[in-house]
C-alpha cells in the first residue's frame, strides 16, 4: 500500500509539473525535501537521545512498570496476543502516556521502542503482527488531552481563548481513535479470511 | 483550563526532574543508564533516516508540482455537503503526509481567518486531535524492517477520516457555523 502510495505522489507529481510546463520545480523540490528531511531527522536525533536515556533510568528504576501496571486493564484486551509482563507493554504505555499529555515528539522515541519490542514476538518478521497494527492505530489516533502545541500555535495567532479548543479536541480524538479501532477488528478478520486459510 | 495550561506548561520539566530523582532514590547508576539509552536513540535515529527522506520528497514533489491544488479542487464538490469548507482541504490532505506541512498550513489558517473564526477553529482542532499516519506508519514499521503492513494503513486513515467529519461537527457544534 504504502509502496503506490509513494509511487503515485511522486509520478503524479512529476506529470502535473510536467503538464504545466515546469518541470524543473519537481527538482527544486525533491533536493529541498530531502535536505529538509535531513534536518527534520537530526532534530530528532537529539530528542531520541534524551528521552531514550531518560527512559532507561526510568526503565532500570521501575517506574515503566509501575506506570505499566497501572494502565494495565485498559490496554491489556486491546492486545491479547503480548504477555502482560512483556517489555512492549511498558513502552507502549509510555508512548501512549506521553501521547495524552501531547509530547508528541516524547513519544516518538517510546513508540519506536515498543515497535522493537513487538517485533521480538513477530514470527514472521516483514509482515506487521495484529498487536503492531492496533499500536500504530491507537498513534494515528491521536488521542490527547493537552493539545499543548496548538494552544501555543492559536495563543501566537492572538486568540481571545487559545485553549478553547481543548473539549473539542478531546472529544475528536476520542472518535478517531475509536473508529480506528473498530476499523483494525474489523479488517483484521476479513484479512485473517484472506490471508491465512483456516487449518 | 488554568488547570490544563498548568499542566502542558509542567510535564515535560517534571519528567526530566523527577524521573532521575527517581532513580537515584531508588540506587539506580542513571547517569551511566542514561548514556546506555541515549546511545540506543543514536544509532534509531541513524536508521530511520532514509523513511523520513522518501516521504519528504515524495510529498514535497507533490506539493510544489500543484497536484496537491489539483486534488484539492476535484474533492470539492464532495466535501461542501458535509460541512467542511474549502479552505480546509488541503489540510486534510496535508494532516496524514506530513506534520510539519500540516503545523505549517494550520499557521497559515489561523493567521489568514483569524483563530477565533470556524475555519481557524477547524484548523487548530484537526491538528491537535489527529496524527500524520503516514509518517507514524513508515517511521514505526520502517524501524524494524516491516514492509507488508496490512490493514493498518487503511485502518489509519478511517481514524483520520471520522476525525475530520467529527471535528467539522463538534466545533460547529460547540462554536456556532461558518
Amino acid at each position: 500500500m504504502l509502496n503506490l502510495v509513494w509511487l503515485l505522489l511522486i509520478v503524479s507529481g512529476v506529470a502535473v509539473a510536467a503538464l504545466r510546463g515546469q518541470v524543473d520545480v519537481v527538482t527544486d523540490a525533491a533536493m529541498t525535501s530531502a535536505s529538509g528531511a535531513v534536518e527534520t531527522a537530526i532534530a530528532l536525533a537529539g530528542v531520541m537521545v534524551l528521552w531514550l536515556g531518560l527512559s532507561r533510568i526510568a526503565e532500570r528504576s521501575g517506574l515503566i512498570e509501575a506506570l505499566a501496571r497501572a494502565m494495565r486493564p485498559l490496554l491489556r484486551p486491546l492486545f491479547p496476543g503480548v504477555p502482560p509482563d512483556h517489555p512492549a507493554m511498558g513502552a507502549m504505555m509510555m508512548n501512549i502516556g506521553a501521547n495524552l499529555l501531547g509530547l508528541g515528539s516524547a513519544a516518538t522515541p517510546f513508540g519506536l521502542r515498543a515497535m522493537k519490542e513487538l517485533d521480538t514476538l513477530n514470527p514472521e518478521k516483514g509482515t506487521a503482527t495484529d498487536a503492531m497494527i492496533t499500536f500504530l492505530v491507537l498513534n494515528t489516533g491521536g488521542l490527547s488531552l493537552v493539545p499543548a502545541m496548538m494552544i501555543g500555535l492559536r495563543a501566537q495567532a492572538g486568540s481571545k481563548n487559545p485553549a478553547e479548543i481543548v473539549g473539542a479536541t478531546l472529544i475528536v480524538s476520542l472518535a478517531a481513535t475509536l473508529a480506528g479501532l473498530a476499523a483494525d477488528a474489523l479488517l483484521r478478520s476479513a484479512d485473517r479470511r484472506r490471508v491465512l486459510p483456516r487449518p | 483550563m488554568n488547570a490544563l495550561d498548568l499542566l502542558a506548561r509542567w510535564t515535560v520539566p517534571l519528567l526530566l526532574a523527577a524521573i532521575p530523582l527517581h532513580g537515584y532514590l531508588r540506587g539506580v547508576d542513571i547517569y551511566n543508564a542514561f548514556i546506555d539509552g541515549a546511545r540506543e536513540g543514536l544509532s534509531l535515529a541513524i536508521r530511520v533516516l532514509p523513511y523520513i527522506v522518501s516521504i519528504f520528497v515524495a510529498i514535497g514533489i507533490f506539493r510544489a508540482s500543484g497536484a496537491l491544488e489539483l486534488t484539492t479542487h476535484y474533492l470539492q464538490p464532495v466535501l461542501r455537503p458535509l460541512g467542511i469548507p474549502p479552505e480546509i482541504l488541503p489540510l486534510m490532505i496535508i494532516r496524514p503526509l506530513s506534520g510539519n506541512g500540516a503545523l505549517a498550513l494550520t499557521t497559515e489558517l489561523l493567521h489568514r481567518w483569524g483563530p477565533d473564526s470556524f475555519v481557524g477553529r477547524l484548523a487548530s482542532v484537526i491538528t491537535g486531535s489527529t496524527d500524520t499516519t503516514f509518517y507514524i506508519l513508515s517511521l514505526y514499521f520502517g524501524s524494524v524492517g516491516v514492509t507488508r503492513s496490512r490493514h493498518a494503513l487503511a485502518a489509519g486513515l478511517i481514524a483520520d477520516g471520522v476525525g475530520f467529519l467529527a471535528a467539522a461537527l463538534t466545533v460547529k457544534w460547540l462554536f456556532g457555523g461558518a
